[in-house]
C-alpha cells in the first residue's frame, strides 16, 4: 500500500505527519517496517527526524539536446516541435536552453539533417539507506539552481523496489504543481494534512481536486487543531472527505519538532492513534 | 528599417508594455516613416520559455532593433545569438515617443540581461 502525505499549503504538518506514522509503523514488531520516499526534492527535511545513514546514491539527469552546427540548416523543425521552447533557431544559430528541456526526446527525432545528439544533464542525486527503527528511507536532492523537479521525483520512486506488503510512505512537496502530481499518482491513498485557517482551506480545495482527478481515495489530517475557524471542518462534510486524525495547536508539540522530534517520540499515546491511522487508511483502500 | 517594441494595445500611440516575453503585443514600425503592424506576442500565452518564443518572432521578422522594458536571461541569450541590438525604453510612455528617442539616439542599449528568468531561470 502506498500512502502519498500531501497539502497544497506548506508548512502544515506534512513531514510531521508522514514521519510520525512511519515511526508508528515501524516500531510494532507486528508490522512489517515501511518504506519512506521523500519527494519534497526540492527541499527534503524528513532525514531530520528519522535521521538515516545512506548507503546508496546515483545521479540524476535528463537527456537534452546539443546540435552541430556544421550539420544543422536551421530550418527550424526542432524548435517547432517542441512544446516548451527549450529549442530555438535565431538566424544562422540553433539554441538549447536546458533549464527549459523536458528531455522528450522529439527534436532529435524530427532532425532531417540527424544534427541533433542527446547529451545527459544532471539535476540532482537519489539517495538511500536505512533510518531510526529500522526504517528503510531514500530522497531526492535537487541541485541548487535547478528549476525541475519531476524527473528527480520520478526517478526516486522507480529507484526502490518496496517489499511485498511493505507500506510505502511518500511524503510530498508543497503546492498542487507538477512535482506534488508526479509524487502522488501512482498511490493507493492521499493524506491531507491542513490547518483550519482560511489559507489552509484554500489549498486543501485545490489539493482536494488532484486526488479526484487522480481517482486516488483522500482523507485529512487537521493539525493545529484549535486555531483559525470551522471552514475546514465545513468543506470536508460538504465533500465527505474523512477527517481521520487531528492534532492539537500544543506549544510542546511546536518546541519537541524543533528539535527534530515526530509526535511519537513526544507522547506514547500518538504510537497508538497513528497505528489506528494506518488502519483506518488500509480499511478505506480495501473498500474501494 | 524595422523595429519591435513591446506595445499594451495594436498601435503606435500605445502605452509601451514593460515585458519582453509577455508583453501584449509586437509593435513593428518604421522608424523613418512610422508604418506600423501589430502582431499578438506568441510567447502571453507559453507556460514556460514566453522570452524565446517571442524572440524567435522577432528574429523571423528580420528586424533591425528591439526596444521593451526588460529582457530576461532566456530572451537576452535568443536574441544576442541572432545579433538582434536590445534597447530599453526607461521612463518612455507610448510606442511613439519610443520611436522618437531612439531616432533621436536617446535609448539605453542592453548589454547583459536586465533582469532575472521567471520559471526558468538559467543555471549559472
Amino acid at each position: 500500500m502506498r500512502i502519498a502525505v500531501a497539502s497544497g499549503k506548506g508548512g502544515t504538518g506534512k513531514t510531521t505527519i508522514a514521519t510520525s506514522l512511519a515511526l508508528a509503523l515501524a516500531t510494532d514488531a507486528t508490522r512489517p517496517s515501511p518504506l519512506f520516499l521523500d519527494c519534497d526534492v526540492e527541499a527534503p527535511n524528513a532525514h531530520l527526524f528519522l535521521r538515516p545513514t545512506f548507503e546508496r546514491r546515483q545521479e540524476v539527469g535528463i537527456l537534452i539536446p546539443r546540435v552541430d552546427e556544421a550539420k544543422c540548416t536551421h530550418c527550424g523543425k526542432c524548435a517547432e516541435v517542441c512544446q516548451y521552447h527549450a529549442i530555438a533557431v535565431l538566424g544562422k544559430k540553433t539554441l538549447v536552453f536546458a533549464q527549459l528541456c523536458h528531455g522528450c526526446g522529439s527534436c532529435t527525432l524530427v532532425c532531417p539533417e540527424h544534427a541533433i545528439s542527446e547529451i545527459s544533464d544532471v539535476m540532482g542525486v537519489v539517495e538511500s539507506g536505512t533510518a531510526r527503527a529500522g526504517i528503510a528511507f531514500a530522497r531526492g536532492v535537487m541541485n541548487v539552481g535547478e528549476p525541475m523537479a519531476v524527473p528527480v521525483i520520478r526517478q526516486l520512486k522507480k529507484w526502490i523496489t518496496p517489499e511485498p506488503n511493505q507500506i510505502v510512505i511518500l511524503d510530498a512537496p508543497p503546492g498542487t504543481s507538477c512535482p506534488v502530481v508526479e509524487s502522488v499518482r501512482g498511490a493507493d491513498f492521499l493524506l491531507l494534512v491542513t490547518e483550519p485557517t482560511p489559507f489552509g482551506l484554500h489549498d486543501l480545495r485545490l489539493a482536494a481536486q488532484i486526488a479526484r482527478e487522480l481517482k486516488i481515495p483522500a482523507g485529512v489530517v487537521v493539525n493545529r487543531d484549535g486555531i483559525g475557524n470551522a471552514g475546514v471542518d465545513a468543506f470536508c462534510a460538504a465533500e465527505h472527505l474523512p477527517i481521520l486524525m487531528r492534532v492539537p495547536f500544543d506549544r510542546a508539540i511546536a518546541e519537541g519538532i524543533a528539535r527534530g522530534q515526530t509526535l511519537v517520540d513526544l507522547e506514547p499515546e500518538y504510537r497508538v492513534r497513528f497505528e489506528e491511522l494506518a488502519d483506518a487508511i488500509a480499511a478505506r483502500v480495501a473498500s474501494e | 528599417m524595422k523595429i519591435v517594441i513591446t506595445t499594451t494595445t495594436p498601435n503606435l500611440d500605445s502605452e509601451v508594455d514593460p515585458r519582453f516575453g509577455r508583453g501584449a503585443y509586437l509593435l513593428v514600425v518604421d522608424p523613418n516613416t512610422l508604418e506600423w503592424q501589430a502582431h499578438p506576442n506568441p510567447g502571453v500565452n507559453a507556460s514556460g520559455g514566453a522570452g524565446i518564443k517571442a524572440a524567435q518572432f522577432v528574429v523571423e521578422q528580420k528586424v533591425d532593433a528591439v526596444i521593451s522594458g526588460d529582457f530576461g536571461p532566456n530572451a537576452f541569450d535568443a536574441l544576442h545569438a541572432a545579433n538582434v541590438p536590445m534597447y530599453v525604453f526607461g521612463a518612455t510612455r507610448t510606442a511613439r515617443d519610443a520611436i522618437a528617442r531612439f531616432n533621436a539616439g536617446q535609448l539605453e542599449r542592453v548589454g547583459t540581461a536586465t533582469r532575472a528568468g521567471g520559471h526558468s531561470e538559467s543555471k549559472p
